[in-house]
């Protein structure tokens, strides 16, 4: 028993990623054949050249119809995953090791969502007949239970906490303006945000991750046919995911400054990849900055701070795109908007272009020799969540 | 002897300051303050506050529960079997509603301490009145709950020795079902009618207990019409200085709950051998004479009516109008909550009422719900019950939502330790928002979340510690 990883059997061949806006003028359909077809040409396959298909939403539609109807996909399997926010990276993690069974030659994993359809701000989850007694608080709110936690655990000021987060967002910001399919292109300072009215805790609206449709997907097919279709894939090094047990809000021992299950994700991944110091192996990282609390302490929680010292590796620029491991160098879900199925895909679509050098001049990160990326992927809340953790490189072995 | 065993009281916290009515619309409100409940409580919540001290008082069970209310949360459907999982009574005992009528308080608890079961007797009260009218002004908000029952079931503190009633059918204070305000006839009416029939009332309670009026040492009256309270007094031939407060200017008056809520606050500060009449005009006039027992030497109430009459917290005016719907206020941008499922609700009783959750026997982990599988060692299905409602606890982290739907934002969240083991996120209610911090202390409360469909969803929330609170060794012994 164990888990062994799929390290250097599957390769990514293509990556495509649609605008991630209020789309008022397109509809999920629309979305799902836009991504396909960026995701087609960039891996230089056709469709009917794909033998299976997996489609990640969380809540914009069900079952494989919704992909099979709009692409016309005849005789083909199609899957729908979903897996909370992380539904885009779960979409890819089966695709990827159908590829790695022997089953398929090639795949694709497309994620959508449509979003802004509902008429309300934010997202809202999909309702289930209950007893009535689950807690009913915003994903804002159960994020920002991390700030007063983490203040008291290490002995930081909530003002000081709450400007560092601030400074995630900024830097976040600043990445997306220089992002043309981001949603928001305008960068804005820490200490606007924090002038800004709270909504949750501490947080103000711009501690929280864009709103936005959007779809994204990734076609991969097994290593030894990759330079078939492609002279410069990425390898997948690691695949993690972990699901809890809502452990958190069960067990006065969970503290809130940490998110177990995706510190669980990493060491996994780490070890499937063979990464030994992340902070000197991984090139760039995406991370699921769904709050501003949240990339903080996943800072800490993937080994790229020491406990307790996100907060000041935040405020000493480790993670700016000039910074010593580039977080979100495409803005992240705070920039780059959320559309919650297509989320992961769309980070890996970053660390395509990132570790490819094809990304804009203004946000291209400096070349340290290093050739890995990670994308991480969560869903839930602190306490009760999934988390995935993916590694992809440029060179075997 | 059969008397009453234990007596608990509900004076929500909130007060409202009558002369911000005035302030407002330039008329109405008064002096004093009234008592308010909050947007989450109903007359259910209520009197589950009021029995829960009233149980908390003493180690009697109930073999039966009469709830009265003038202001039910639901019609058809029982609202005292919400009170009764709440209190995790045995299905054994029965529960019924007196209903409809502010006599309902008075009649059900004279009734109890005549049948021959150890009773308990919550009456509550959330009184409406369209703005700056007297009724807004004069009502309070609050319940009452008192436990009838033989000296064999437990220690008697006031023996019941008997009762006077005058029935008179009399359009004198009504209102139609689903109506916003009452209505009442020419107050002279009421004032001159009820006067024979209060004579009548005590001449006959005072024959059936062979006292005169200078035995009585506590007079409590009260009644549905405060000018006929007033003006008739004097017919009982009481001294003055003998009467108990009716609260009528801090609490105001909470109709079906009052007589319970004033023999609450007398009892609080009687002695043994005293006797205590409870006069309650409503429809006609009920008369209980009681005479207080050495027990009361022993007896503690928990968090007494003086206590909570002196702490509380002001509410606005403005957000008084918004919670009674006097105001639409615009609420946040958010889909309205699901209904709860009925059959999901009537499976989890324990937990959704009685707020049981379960203990795994081997790690002694405590599960906030219950579950099947411990979290920790993973044993299955070796759990048991560990009811959780008298616990206190603690902040372990808190939020202020302002995004999520409530009926009165914002929402204030923590995820609470309590004592002894066990956490579970729960909201925050009747506390300042800035006055949250980690460490804080707190106490399970049963509260209406919110109505979704024509369906009230309860469940409990947590309030900061305030007085009959569960002590840690209580805990400890869990």
């Amino acid at each position: 028993m164990g888990s062994h990883g799929i390290k250097d059997q599957v390769a990514i061949i293509g990556v495509g990623c649609t605008p991630f806006a209020e789309h008022w003028d397109r509809s999920l359909d629309d979305l799902i054949i836009d991504a396909a077809q960026a995701t087609y040409q960039s891996a230089g396959v056709a469709q009917d050249q794909i033998d299976a298909f997996w489609f990640g939403t969380a809540q914009s539609a069900a079952s494989g119809l919704a992909l099979g109807g709009p692409l016309k996909i005849h005789g083909k399997p199609i899957s729908r995953v979903e897996n909370y926010c992380a539904t885009g990276s779960e979409a890819m993690r089966q695709a990827a090791y159908a590829v790695a069974s022997g089953a398929y030659d090639v795949v694709m994993a497309l994620g959508a969502e449509k979003v802004k359809d509902g008429g309300y701000q934010g997202l809202n989850g999909f309702p289930i007949p209950t007893d009535g007694t689950q807690r009913t608080l915003t994903a804002a709110g159960m994020f920002s239970l991390i700030l007063p936690a983490y203040a008291e655990k290490y002995s930081v000021s909530v003002d000081d906490l709450r400007y560092a987060v601030a400074k995630i967002a900024e830097k976040n910001h600043f990445n997306g303006a220089r992002n043309p399919l981001a949603q928001f292109r305008r960068e804005v300072s820490a200490e606007q945000i924090c002038e800004m009215a709270a909504v949750a805790g501490r947080l103000s609206v711009f501690d929280c991750a864009g709103v936005a449709d959007g779809a994204a997907a990734v076609i991969m097919c097994r290593v030894e046919d990759a330079h078939r279709y492609c002279d410069n894939p990425l390898y997948i090094k690691a695949l993690s995911f972990v699901a809890g047990t809502g452990a958190g809000s069960l067990d006065p021992d969970y503290d809130y400054t940490t998110l177990t299950e995706c510190r669980w994700a990493a060491e996994d991944a780490y070890t499937q990849a063979g990464v030994t110091d992340p902070r000197n192996e991984i090139a760039v990282a995406e991370v699921h900055d769904c709050f501003t609390p949240t990339e903080m302490v996943l800072m800490e929680d993937l080994g790229f701070s020491d406990p307790g010292q996100a907060w000041q590796d935040v405020l000493d620029g480790a993670f700016a795109l000039d910074g010593r491991l580039p977080v979100n160098s495409d803005g992240g879900l705070k920039s780059f908007g959320h559309p919650v199925g297509a989320s992961g895909l769309r980070m890996l679509y970053e660390v395509w272009l990132q570790l490819r050098g094809q990304a804009p001049e203004d946000r291209r990160i400096a070349d340290h020799g290093r050739t890995l990326g990670l994308t991480h992927n969560l869903g839930g809340y602190p306490g009760e969540m999934v988390s995935f953790v993916g590694i992809y490189g440029t060179e075997l072995g | 002897m059969r008397g009453i065993i234990a007596a608990g009281a509900h004076v929500p916290y909130h007060r409202l300051d009558r002369s911000e009515i005035s302030a407002f619309f330039g008329k109405g409100g008064g002096r004093g303050t009234r008592s308010v409940a909050s947007y989450d409580e109903d007359t259910t919540t209520m009197a589950v506050a009021a029995s829960r001290r009233a149980l908390g008082a003493t180690s009697v069970v109930p073999e039966a529960l009469w709830f009265a209310t003038a202001n039910p949360a639901y019609l058809e459907k029982t609202n005292a079997t919400a009170v009764h999982a709440a209190l995790r009574l045995a299905p054994e005992v029965g529960a019924l509603d007196f209903g409809g009528a502010h006599r309902s308080g008075a009649g059900a608890l004279r009734t109890a301490l005549t049948s021959g079961v150890t009773t308990l007797v919550a009456a509550a009260d959330q009184r409406d009145g369209l703005a700056t009218s007297a009724d807004e002004a004069a009502s309070g908000d609050g319940a009452a709950a008192v436990l009838c029952g033989d000296e064999s079931a437990g220690p008697v503190i006031a023996e019941y020795l008997g009762a006077g009633v005058a029935t008179a059918e009399m359009l004198e204070r009504w209102r139609l079902p689903g109506g916003d305000r009452s209505r009442v006839w020419e107050e002279r009416f009421g004032e001159v009618t009820y006067g024979p029939l209060m004579t009548e009332a005590w001449d006959r309670a005072l024959a059936a207990t062979g006292l005169g009026p200078e035995d009585i040492d506590r007079l409590a009256v009260t009644g549905t019409h405060t000018r006929a309270v007033a003006r008739n007094l004097k017919r009982l031939g009481v001294a003055d200085q003998r009467l108990v407060d009716d609260l009528s200017g801090s609490v105001g008056n909470t109709g079906t709950a009052h007589p319970l809520l004033m023999l609450c606050s007398a009892l609080e500060t009687a002695s043994p051998g005293q006797t205590i009449a409870l006069v309650t005009l409503a429809d006609g006039v009920e008369v209980v004479i009681l005479r207080v027992t050495p027990a009361i030497d022993a007896y503690r109430p928990v968090f007494p009516v003086a206590e909570q009459v002196a702490g509380g917290g002001s509410v606005a005016y403005a957000k008084f109008l918004s919670w009674r719907s006097m105001v639409s206020v615009e609420p946040p941008n958010r889909p309205l909550p699901n209904r709860p499922s009925a059959s999901a609700s009537y499976r989890r009783d324990d937990w959704k009422f009685g707020f049981v959750g379960s203990r795994d026997r081997a790690s002694g982990m405590i599960h906030l719900p219950p579950a099947r599988i411990s979290e920790k060692g993973g044993a299955v299905d070796d759990m048991e019950a560990v009811p959780m409602a008298d616990v206190a606890g603690t902040v372990a982290s808190f939020t202020i939502d302002r995004l999520v739907y409530s009926p009165s934002p914002p929402v204030v969240f923590a995820v609470i330790d309590f004592d002894g083991g066990g956490r579970v996120p729960l909201e925050l209610t009747d506390c300042d928002p800035t006055e949250v911090s980690i460490g804080m202390r707190v106490e399970p409360t049963f509260r209406r979340l919110f109505t979704a469909d024509e369906i009230h969803n309860y469940f409990w929330k947590v309030q900061p510690l305030r007085g009959g609170a569960p002590a840690l060794s209580e805990s400890e012994e869990r």
